[in-house]
């Protein structure tokens, strides 16, 4: 198609060389496919080399790592089953010519190529929201950074962002990076949250108590002023329905803002092939193979969703591997029919979108709100399980058996008291 | 004098909130715990906190600028300004193995995280 750009060959090739990506080709390749893995960065792992904090892997290796322990073993098995891979090289386009003919064009130091493949899997992980997504006004200055930004400077390149900070966002990144900066020295005048409730785990809370710091629930930063860099931020205090309080404004002085609230999957290669997108996830509506509405082009790792979990990230990795190695032996991805799950009562957001039936499933789900003593049902079957606790901040996973839904027109799942 | 703290356990997802009573330096209480793992810890948490650390260390001559480290046990708490002190006057050299013990400090191993 582009004579001049050299052309290579595959089964499958991967995008994206985080955790769901190398879990992914790591699969594709025990499964017997030839299969290219694609990072823009020069280093495997994704953000994993950045997160030096431990929480890694306790599902998957029964061990807790940090981050970078967890990529680490992930590209020794890539390396020994010898999967090709190939880092410092940036997609530009997929190209979807068929079923079985797509074309992922990237570049890199030694040149543009187009790399021809049966099945596509993407797992190009997640954007973090900045600063002008939130609402936040002010001077255009210089110490405003993503959470994720401020990591890779201090924990990859060893330079302090700033001295005296602000948090906006208390999920488990923003309280890493409390933890963080407090104990290389810096002055954590603050975490503020919108929300009533904190949104990181209790492990994480506790890092507040630990260091000292301040948490302002219910509060949200509207402005930044500072000439040239940060000077100091306006809070203003918010009631139940998110509307600010006139009148309960208050400034902190600092010279670091650190923006840390939320992330949303990057599916800008997606959309332009069709992809449809599911507006509560921000990822693509899948199947229970985390296959796109584009056949041939699966999903995993926080493209499809955020996960809070990297275990459930490998997870899905594996799953999209063994779902291109099917669509490739089939042609395609078959199912009598599909049987298409729906959010109920207090489920925010869910994957996989359709089920087959045929196979047992992971669902991936988040609640809207914090609820205690609650119990998940699929009425249409009669499914129960008991949950002691769920939290926006921490996805849950159930397992469904083949049989219990087979028969089943549609799923509504929802998140009840018992 | 008597000293409460109050945790919310972190052992299992359940997450209980725990209520240690001290009095001159003895547990004389311990409320609302579920389980003995969640009690001890409890105790644990309230009269000799511990933490693993984690750092970054300037690597020469290596991939990335930095190595990432952690202790190989958790520290007191009240230790680790002190510690951290300890591993910001630290450099390395490349090569770096990861799981590679790179410096010990009041006998607590640093080990790398990341290879260099
Ligand atoms: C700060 C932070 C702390 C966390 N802490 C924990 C924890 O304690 N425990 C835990 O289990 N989980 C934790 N997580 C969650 C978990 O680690 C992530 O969900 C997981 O790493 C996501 O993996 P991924 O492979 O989907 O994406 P990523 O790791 O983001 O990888 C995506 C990769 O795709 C590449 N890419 C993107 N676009 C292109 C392109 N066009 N061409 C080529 N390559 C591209 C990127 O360079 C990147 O390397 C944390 C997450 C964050 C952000
Ligand atoms: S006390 Fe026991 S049951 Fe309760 S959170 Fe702790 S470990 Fe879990």
């Amino acid at each position: 198609m582009f004579p001049e750009i050299p052309m290579l060959n595959y089964d499958v090739v991967v995008i994206g060389g985080g955790p769901a990506g190398m879990a992914a080709a790591v699969r594709a390749k025990e499964l017997g496919l030839n299969v290219l893995l694609l990072d823009e960065n020069d280093y495997l792992g994704g953000i994993l080399p950045q997160c030096i904090h431990p929480g890694f892997g306790l599902h998957y290796f029964r061990e807790e790592l940090t981050g970078p322990e967890f990529a680490a073993r992930f590209a020794k098995r890539l390396v020994e089953l010898g999967v090709e891979y190939r880092t410092a090289a940036r997609v530009m386009e997929i190209r979807n010519y068929s079923d079985l003919e797509k074309v992922v064009i990237f570049t890199s130091p030694s040149g543009a190529y187009q790399a021809w493949a049966k099945a596509v899997i993407y797992a190009a992980g997640a954007r973090e929201r900045h600063a002008f997504e939130i609402g936040i006004v002010g001077d255009r200055v210089a110490g405003v950074y993503t959470a994720g930004e401020a990591q890779t400077l201090m924990d990859i390149y060893g330079i302090m962002p700033g001295r005296e900070v602000v948090i906006v966002g208390s999920g488990d990144v923003g309280l890493i990076m409390a933890r963080r900066f407090a104990l290389e020295g810096a002055k954590v005048k603050a975490v503020i949250e919108l929300m009533p409730y904190p949104g990181g785990l209790a492990r994480n809370v506790m890092i507040l108590r630990d260091f000292d710091i301040p948490l302002y629930l219910s509060h949200k930063v509207v402005e930044v002023r500072g000439r040239g860099r940060v000077e100091r931020v306006k809070v203003v205090k918010v009631d139940e329905n998110l509307n600010e309080i006139p009148g309960s404004e208050f400034w902190i002085e600092a010279d670091t803002l650190i923006i840390s609230a939320g992330l949303v999957p990057s599916v800008k290669k997606l959309t332009a092939i069709g992809v449809e997108i599911d507006p509560s996830t921000g990822g693509p509506v899948v199947n229970d193979r985390l296959e796109t509405s584009v056949p041939g082009v699966f999903v995993a790792g926080n493209a499809l969703l955020i996960n809070d979990l990297v275990d459930y990230v490998a997870e899905q990795g594996e799953l999209a591997a063994e779902g291109a190695k099917e669509f490739i032996e089939n042609g395609g991805i078959e199912s009598r029919k599909w049987i298409w799950v729906e959010k109920g009562e207090n489920v925010r957001l869910l994957a996989p979108h359709r089920l087959s039936g045929e196979r047992d499933v992971y669902l991936y789900l988040r609640v809207a709100r914090p609820m205690e003593d609650i119990e998940l049902r699929i009425p249409e079957v009669g499914k129960r399980v008991k949950l002691s606790l769920a939290t926006p901040a921490e996805m849950l996973r159930v397992k469904l058996k083949a049989e219990e839904v087979r028969n089943a027109e549609k799923l509504t799942v929802e998140v009840v008291r018992e | 004098m008597t000293k409460t703290y109050r945790f919310t356990c972190i052992v299992c997802p359940l997450g209980c909130s725990i209520e240690v009573r001290i009095e001159d330096g003895k547990v004389i209480g311990v409320t609302g715990h579920t389980c003995p793992r969640g009690q001890e810890w409890a105790v644990e948490e309230a009269t000799n906190p511990r933490r693993v650390v984690m750092s970054v260390v300037p690597v020469e001559g290596g991939a990335l600028p930095t190595v990432s480290v952690k202790t190989a046990e958790p520290v007191p708490k009240e230790l680790i300004p002190e510690l951290m002190k300890f591993l910001a006057g630290l450099k390395l050299k490349a090569p770096v193995e990861i799981g590679e013990v790179v410096a010990e400090w009041n006998g607590i191993k640093i080990v790398a995280t990341r290879g260099a």
